[in-house]
């Protein structure tokens, strides 16, 4: 009877959350198809070359546009740079500091504590350039897109054969391009078609080409390897602490399983004599 | 504890209570140690989120090019939110520091021991007495009696290696820990 | 109060404090000898978590607080970099972000197992109407928390949320535009919600001792429904034997719990709250957390062409007022609760009819938040008026029908009966 309780206990559990997922609503259009991330999974964790990779493809693809303000120079030794070699690439970069005792604002080279600086002054002056799209910072997207960042459960109620996370929709619009929209379908000439951006018009052309970067490790950058790279990358900007939070985590059920069998054997002792 | 839990109906046979009694001790006392050591560790996150955060931490130490800076001038530095004083010391400066008797000073210190190079004097600008800004970092200011920095608030005099000489202040203007990356570059922090 | 035991101790220190301030003979009384039904199963877990999950958010709250900054243009990035910079920041975030989740599913099951076996019948009515203030101080704390991160959903959740008081005649404009403390959701109104946010909570702890005081005028009910009638007999001491029980009830959800901030932490919110709030862009999906979602349904019920068997309100209130009376009745109804259920019985062990009625109604709960977070077309407007209807169908009618005409099984005698009667087939549990 006691197990029936805890059962049913458990069975509504599950239940309220897988609906309580039901908030990832499907939006417009096809929903992106799960690829496997390293970090998946509650073993999962980031894959250093595959960070640096997809560093080296936003840094030359996408920096031009897309500003990544929330990730610090120093944030860097996550991917396996060291301190020179991280002084080393903020040296290249320079970010606005002041006033100064004259009143003015002035540019000085960037150090290892200062933010990415981004591509354009201020959102106006990126949508001009933009002919009125607003490049996104992209530090958070991973987790501002399908179903969100990183996640165990990946069933709802709404969607019980599972929904793409953020890093399946980055990967999916990076490689979801079209030639040409399907019949019917009315897109501007400064649109281009793609099949999981929601509405399918978006207006940033097809950022990535084959070979359009030369990765430093000799992986081939294919169209596929770069999206996926990029967004294991940008799952990295989003969720720099995923590493230590599975680490951690790991640890902390391990011993509340443990803890919890102790409890439950004390409690045991304890009523026998009531029974 | 163990009182209330004899409100049992049947009494056991001797042997029986004590051997069951102390294996529910055993493992009462090791679930309360499990559990310290648990909620210890738990309450641990919850104190250390006040420690200085990362972003705080990435500004502890700074660098500094001291390649423009010229003989007889000073620099003003923020390390850690407070000023630091940088200053290229001239020949005649460096002398005077050196050859103070140290019976004459409060605060009795060695210019050699708060320099690493005789030329480069590298010390915070945070008065000792009250906490005000002394002043003699700009060619303009008033630079005390002694040549080298003078705090307006309440008249502490401070001479060309930093050291209190006359007025409330009690001890020198404090050295912070740094290192020459190279002949133009030098890390504080 | 139940009368404090007559508590002596050997320890000089103990007695001369005990002296001036009775803590001892107090806690001795409330928390050691306290009679405690010896029958109550699991779902009597639910109330202890529920106190000890409060302390859980109060407690990473403050923490929380010490590095957030209440102002339109720094709180997104406040949030982030307690994300990113502050020590095991991420985790605090997450605790408190999931543990209000966990704070309402915990507090939803409390109330139902109140609802199955007659809690808040005689003479448990006020401790009853004390939890039905606390939910209500709950949903506004919740409310309130949501919109300190300023979002999207947090903006716009807002902004939908308050703009509910318009719908009242004549005083609606001003009344909103006092809580926005301007034109619109800004810069006034997150600072009075991060105030508000950070002071109910202890509002929620002194009822919460309000709640225990009621609950220990007349002990905790049990799943018989039957009153304690020998102390000896029927009931046990709280510790050690429900202090253990309730402590490996707390294991059992810290797993679950962990599990879910440390490797589903974002899987019960919404991706677009990592937007930072825009006014000039509506999200394509405004929704509620899932526990406000039968609320919700509740308050898109009413269609301005359809006023579900209430077309004579059409007359004199809008859809909209009459959506926003009904979304707060479903709360204010259960206040009545005690009144509009006539069984002399109390538990649903013994009420086969009631127990039917129930589980519907438990299922039309549920039918009714997952409607709430559908788009409001469709098919989805039939059934979302259909589950409100049945949802004060179940509460005004329902209810006391079922206590006037059903026929209730033996009750036993006693719990110390029931207790024996349920071992009597095997000793095994």
């Amino acid at each position: 009877m006691q197990m029936i309780k805890t059962l049913s206990a458990a069975v509504v559990v599950i239940g309220i959350a897988v609906s309580a997922g039901n908030v990832h609503a499907a939006a417009k259009g096809p929903k992106a198809p799960a690829q496997d991330w390293s970090f998946q999974g509650i073993f999962g964790t980031y894959d250093q070359a595959a960070l640096q990779r997809g560093f080296q493809v936003y840094k030359n693809v996408c920096a031009a546009c897309h500003g990544l303000s929330r990730i610090a120079f120093r944030n860097f030794e996550d991917l396996g740079y060291n301190e020179d070699e991280i002084k080393a690439l903020a040296s290249e970069y320079e970010v606005t500091d002041g006033p100064n005792e004259e009143g003015e604002m002035f540019e000085r080279t960037a150090i290892p504590a200062d933010r990415w600086p981004s591509p354009f002054p201020n959102k106006q002056a990126a949508q001009f350039a933009n002919g009125g799209a607003y490049p996104l910072d992209l530090s958070l997207i991973t987790k501002a897109r399908a179903g969100g960042g990183d996640s165990a459960i990946r069933v709802s109620m709404l969607q019980p054969t599972g929904f793409p996370i953020g890093a399946d929709y980055v990967y999916g619009l990076l490689t979801g391009y079209l030639d040409e929209a399907p019949e019917g379908f009315e897109i501007a000439d400064t649109q281009y078609y793609n099949k999981y951006y929601p509405g399918h018009a978006i207006s940033m052309a097809p950022p990535l080409y084959e070979d359009s970067v030369e990765y430093a490790d000799g992986t081939p950058a294919t169209v596929s390897q770069m999206a996926h790279d990029v967004a294991t990358f940008l799952t990295w900007t989003a969720e720099p602490e995923l590493n230590e939070r599975k680490n951690l985590g790991m640890k902390v059920i391990l011993f509340l399983i443990i803890f919890t069998a102790m409890l439950y054997a004390l409690k045991r002792k304890i009523w026998a004599d009531l029974h | 504890m163990s009182e209330s839990a004899q409100n049992a109906d049947q009494p056991m046979s001797g042997n029986a209570e004590i051997d069951d009694k102390t294996r529910r001790d055993f493992l009462l006392w090791s679930t309360v140690a499990v559990g310290a050591a648990g909620t210890a560790l738990a309450v641990w996150p919850f104190i250390d989120q006040m420690n200085p955060a990362a972003d705080t931490l990435a500004l502890a130490s700074i660098e500094v090019d001291l390649s423009a800076i010229e003989v007889g001038q000073s620099i003003t530095v923020t390390w850690r939110g407070k000023p630091v004083f940088i200053r290229r010391r001239t020949e005649e400066e460096i002398t005077e520091a050196e050859g103070v008797a140290l019976g004459d000073l409060p605060d009795p210190q060695k210019d050699a021991d708060r320099v690493q190079k005789p030329e480069w004097l590298v010390m915070v600008g945070v008065c000792t007495h009250l906490g005000c800004i002394p002043l003699g970092q700009k060619s303009g200011d008033s630079k005390g009696e002694f040549g080298g920095w003078f705090c307006p608030c309440h008249g502490s005099h401070y001479d060309t290696s930093g050291r209190i000489r006359k007025g409330p202040a009690p001890t020198n203007l404090p050295v912070p820990g740094y290192e020459f990356l190279d002949d133009t570059t030098v890390k504080i922090g | 109060m139940s009368s404090s035991s007559d508590y002596k101790s050997n320890n000089a220190i103990v007695n001369w404090i005990e002296y001036r301030l009775p803590v001892f003979s107090f806690l001795d009384a409330q928390l050691n000898k306290y009679p405690t039904p010896k029958n109550l199963n699991y779902f009597w877990n639910f109330g202890s978590l529920a106190g000890i999950i409060l302390v859980i958010m109060i407690v990473s709250g403050i923490t929380l607080a010490m590095s957030y900054a209440a102002i339109e243009s720094a709180a997104f990035d406040s949030v982030d970099r307690i994300m990113r910079d502050v020590n095991f920041g991420w985790l605090l975030r997450y605790i408190h972000m999931n543990g209000a989740h966990f704070f309402f599913f915990i507090v939803y099951i409390h109330i139902f197992r109140g609802l199955y076996y007659g809690s808040y019948k005689a003479p448990r009515e006020i401790l009853w109407m004390v939890g039905i203030f606390i939910l209500l101080a709950m949903m506004a704390t919740a409310f309130m928390g949501y919109v300190l991160p300023w979002g999207q959903m947090s903006f716009w959740g807002a902004t939908v949320i308050t703009n509910l008081f318009s719908a009242f005649p004549i005083v609606g404009e001003p009344i909103v535009e006092w809580l926005w403390g301007g034109f619109v959701v800004g810069n006034p109104t997150l600072n009075r919600f991060f105030a508000l946010h950070y002071l109910l909570p202890f509002v929620i702890v002194g009822l919460v001792f309000v709640h225990l005081w009621a609950l220990h005028m007349h002990h905790s009910n049990n799943p018989t429904g039957v009153e304690i009638k020998d102390e000896k007999e029927d009931t046990i001491p709280f510790h050690p034997y429900y202090t253990i029980k309730d402590m490996y009830g707390l294991g059992i959800f810290l797993i679950f719990f962990a599990f879910i901030v440390f490797y589903a932490p974002n899987y019960l919110g919404h991706p677009d709250n990592y937007v930072p709030a825009n006014s000039l862009v509506t999200p394509s999906l405004i929704v509620p957390e899932w526990y406000f979602l039968p609320f919700y349904a509740i308050l898109r019920a009413f269609t301005d062409d359809y006023f579900i068997y209430a077309w004579f309100l059409q007359w004199f209130m809008s859809a909209k007022l009459a959506g926003v009376i009904a979304m707060f009745a479903s709360i204010l109804v259960l206040l009545a609760l005690p009144w509009l259920d006539r069984s002399r019985v109390r538990s649903s062990k013994y009420r086969p009819v009631y127990k039917v009625a129930f589980w519907v109604f438990a299922i039309d709960c549920v039918i009714l938040g997952w409607v709430g977070g559908q788009p409001a077309e469709g098919v989805f407007v039939t059934i979302t008026q259909w589950a409100t209807f049945y949802y004060f169908f179940h509460l005004i009618i329902l209810v006391p029908v079922i206590g006037v005409l059903e026929r209730p099984k033996p009750l036993p005698s006693s719990i110390a009966a029931s207790v024996k009667a349920s071992h009597a087939p095997q000793a095994a549990e």
